[in-house]
């Protein structure tokens, strides 16, 4: 089975100038893949730098050392050197990402703000969102708040808009931050049932999940971020 | 009629036509180079003369440089041969060049005029030399000199539309009637001075020389005989000169320039032709508009 | 496919004082750059260099043209670069008043650029003037009106309408948000967001305010003292800030 994603090495720390320079380290010697049609769920108590290394893959933070390596249209591109241009590329085409918290744009309404990755790739923006519409009532999202900008609704309103956004697209691989933290038990089992969707479409998911329950449902295996970090073995 | 030369010496063989020979030369320089490049404006060193800016500086120091012993001046404003501008002018080159002088637009090789084109097609050989007050077409639109420079330089003329466009908006369609913008062999747009649009076409390819000079603005400007003069104007929105409904009401004349004349405080009023030697000349010739038909059956 | 612009080592000094110096980077086609700092920092000089408003002591801007090839800007000929700024360009003022002509209509600002590649149809200038006013959200009543009538950012729309009515490939923007308050910023950024998506633009954006790099920008410069001291993917720059004086700049961001 194919490895799209594959991490090896990798290193981060932060360096805070204006604290007189203290170096923080965050995560070292991280290595791991990710094989298609698999859910690999980053483990391990908060702080540990689960949210780093997310961040790190989809190219929000530098790496200090290490490759990670995607494959995007047959060629594997080290989104730890890439040109922002191949990396805004690999996230147009291949990397997907649901973050915790959605970034709202001022007077696009939900639908399209779901609709967009699709529009950003070609599709004509009526077949976008068609598709948008599907996953939103799928989600139970009230259909008056498809027409409104995201900004006012709810946290687990927005959650949705979310995840709708991040799913829309056939992205090889998927990263998903807490998806599922502020929704109730009904749209939980949506998402896991999404999830699982998937990863039976042959893509490659690494994700952080709090909830004991969905992270049961949907990991493949866990992989334990304790190892990478240097508190652990200062300690 | 055609006044005799004056007999009598003084200013006219001290200094030939007011200006001294250096000035005449340099200007003349000025107009050979306008003729050259036809439309645009060549800077001179205006003098000052003894008439104020306004009442035609720039058309005067042109023909002053032109001016020979055996040229015959002609001066009108606003068309007609009558009024203290022509008038005035007529004298001074009497005066300071002992140049016969005319209202007959045919006996005339020299025709100073101030907003009007006469009607009588003017002939080769023929100069006829405009005051204008402001030469550059763009200058409402465009302030800066340097940058006006730059766009004649380079062809730049969307602005000369930018007028056009702000007239039909405003008014349903192109409402300029004088100083209306026209582009001189395919090349520089020139305006034609506060002549009404309606003498336009007659620029175009005319026989005559034409002169034009600004003297406060430093500017001498050309259009040699047998250019093309076009008017500038949208496809949807053609170029179209005036038209008047009655005739002149004097000599008859259709499809001339008329001015408007009042004639009492009752409202009553006549249109006349604009060009006084036309009107005279039809006269002459037997033509009569309905005024002079009800003057003749009054008496 | 291959660069739209491509900056070599550019260079400006003003006598002795530096206004940027050994500047280098290539802006790809519907690439979005922003380029950041604070007053004094060398944007401004920058984005006029690359923009030949002003000529740089050192260094190239190639130029990808129409036809394919590269031109180096600054030995194009006047008349050449005066028709590529008003055809394939744009340049959006941070003051409106600057790119507006505020005495002619809002119709006739939006056809000045068409009129001047010889469109000399008034019914079809018009029309297009139509559109474009409903594109940046002017009412089409108001084609008549001056922007001397206008609101500020109404006006900064209307500056942007006639920049785009040639649908240039590149747009450089000083500060577009500069001057307006907040809600009509936010108004006129999304507009922005939205015709730079739809109509593939490239566009260098110079701003002090990193929200506008954020939302609009693809890549981020930082400058400070004439030199670009970071950067990369907007994203990256913002979330995991590596210089001192990025680090600065972003924790000085009022968090609402």
């Amino acid at each position: 089975m194919a490895t799209p994603l594959v991490v090896s090495d990798v290193a981060k720390s932060f360096t805070m100038h204006l604290r007189d320079g203290i170096r923080l380290p965050v995560v070292s010697g991280v290595s791991f893949s990710v094989k298609s049609g698999e859910c690999v769920v980053l483990g391990g108590p908060s702080g540990v730098g689960k949210s780093s290394i997310l961040k790190m893959l989809y190219g929000n933070y530098a790496v200090d050392a290490g490759q990670i390596l995607i494959e995007h249209r047959g060629q594997r591109i080290d989104i730890a050197s890439a040109a922002p241009r191949a990396v805004l590329e690999v996230r147009r085409d291949t990397l997907g990402y649901v973050s915790q918290f959605l970034r709202v744009v001022p007077r696009v309404s939900a639908l399209d703000v779901v609709a967009e990755p699709l529009m950003a790739r070609g599709v004509a923006a009526e077949d976008a969102r068609e598709k948008a519409a599907d996953l939103l009532s799928r989600l139970n999202l009230p259909k008056d708040l498809w027409q409104l900008p995201p900004a006012t609704f709810s946290g687990g309103e927005q959650q949705r808009v979310n995840i709708a956004r991040g799913f829309i697209t056939d992205h090889t691989i998927l990263i998903l931050d807490e998806p599922t933290a502020s929704l109730d038990a009904r749209n939980r089992a949506v998402v896991v049932e999404m999830i699982r969707a998937k990863k039976e479409a042959g893509v490659a998911l690494l994700g952080i999940f709090h909830d004991e329950e969905v992270r049961d449902a949907v990991a493949d295996r866990i992989l334990d971020v304790s190892a990478f970090s240097p508190r652990k073995v200062a300690a | 009629m055609r006044d005799n030369v004056p007999e009598t010496t003084g200013l006219a063989t001290y200094n030939f036509a007011y200006l001294d020979e250096q000035t005449k030369r340099m200007i003349r320089r000025a107009i050979l180079k306008a003729i050259a490049i036809p439309g645009y404006q060549v800077p001179f060193a205006s003098r000052e003369m003894p008439m104020p800016y306004g009442w035609g500086t720039g058309g005067v120091q042109v023909t002053a440089a032109i001016l020979g012993p055996d040229d015959v001046l002609k001066v009108i404003d606003q068309g007609a041969d009558d009024t203290t501008n022509a008038v005035s002018i007529r004298a001074f080159f009497q005066k300071v060049a002992h140049v016969a002088v005319t209202t007959k637009t045919r006996e005339a090789t020299i025709i100073q005029t101030r907003h009007r084109i006469p009607e009588g097609k003017l002939t080769e050989g023929q100069t006829l030399v405009y005051q204008v007050p402001i030469p550059e077409p763009l200058r409402f639109l465009e302030p800066r000199e340097t940058e006006t420079r730059k766009m004649h330089a380079l062809e730049e003329y969307g602005l000369m539309h930018v007028k056009l466009y702000e007239d039909i908006a405003r008014n349903g369609h192109i409402a300029t009637t004088y100083a209306y913008p026209v582009k001189v062999e395919g090349r520089y747009v020139m305006d034609p001075s506060p002549t009404p649009k309606f003498d336009n076409p007659k620029m175009h390819r005319s026989e005559a020389l034409q002169l034009f000079g600004a003297g406060r603005e430093k500017r001498i400007y050309a259009v040699p005989p047998f250019t093309d003069v076009v008017s500038l104007d949208f496809e949807d929105h053609p170029f179209e000169v005036q038209k008047f409904d009655k005739p002149c009401a004097l000599c008859g004349a259709e499809n001339v320039y008329l001015d408007e004349v009042v004639l009492d405080d009752k409202g009553g009023r006549m249109f006349v032709c604009s060009d006084t030697d036309h009107c005279e000349d039809r006269r002459e010739h037997g033509h009569a508009g309905h005024m002079l038909a009800n003057k003749e059956a009054a008496e | 496919m291959t660069p739209l612009l491509k900056v070599n080592d550019i260079s400006k000094f003003y006598g002795s004082r530096v206004g940027c110096r050994n500047v280098s980077f290539e802006l790809w086609p519907g690439e979005v750059l922003a380029i950041v700092g604070e007053s004094g920092s060398g944007k401004t000089t920058l984005l006029s260099c690359i923009s030949t408003r002003l000529m740089p002591t050192s260094g190239t801007v190639e130029y990808h043209m129409r036809d394919g090839q590269y031109r180096d800007l600054a030995r194009m000929g006047e008349a050449e670069r005066r028709f590529l700024m008003r055809t394939d360009w744009g340049f959006v003022h941070q003051n409106p008043a600057d790119g507006l002509r505020m005495t002619v209509s809002a119709g006739a600002n939006v056809g000045e650029r068409l009129m001047a590649i010889g469109d000399r149809h008034y019914g079809k200038i018009r029309e297009t003037a139509i559109d474009w006013l409903q594109r940046v959200e002017i009412d089409e009543s108001r084609i008549d009106d001056q922007p001397r009538a206008f609101s500020g950012g109404m006006r900064q729309r209307l500056q942007i309408a006639r920049n785009l009515v040639t649908s240039p490939r590149l747009v450089f923007m000083d500060e577009p948000t500069g001057g307006l308050d907040v809600s009509v910023q936010a108004r006129l950024l999304d507009l922005v967001r939205s015709l730079v998506h739809d109509l593939g633009l490239s566009a260098i954006i110079v701003t002090h305010d990193l929200a506008v790099a954020r939302l609009l920008s693809h890549r981020m410069m930082v400058m400070k003292d004439g030199v670009v001291i970071e950067q990369g993917l907007t994203d990256r720059v913002l979330d995991d800030p590596r210089e001192p004086y990025t680090q600065l700049l972003v924790s000085s961001i009022l968090q609402v």
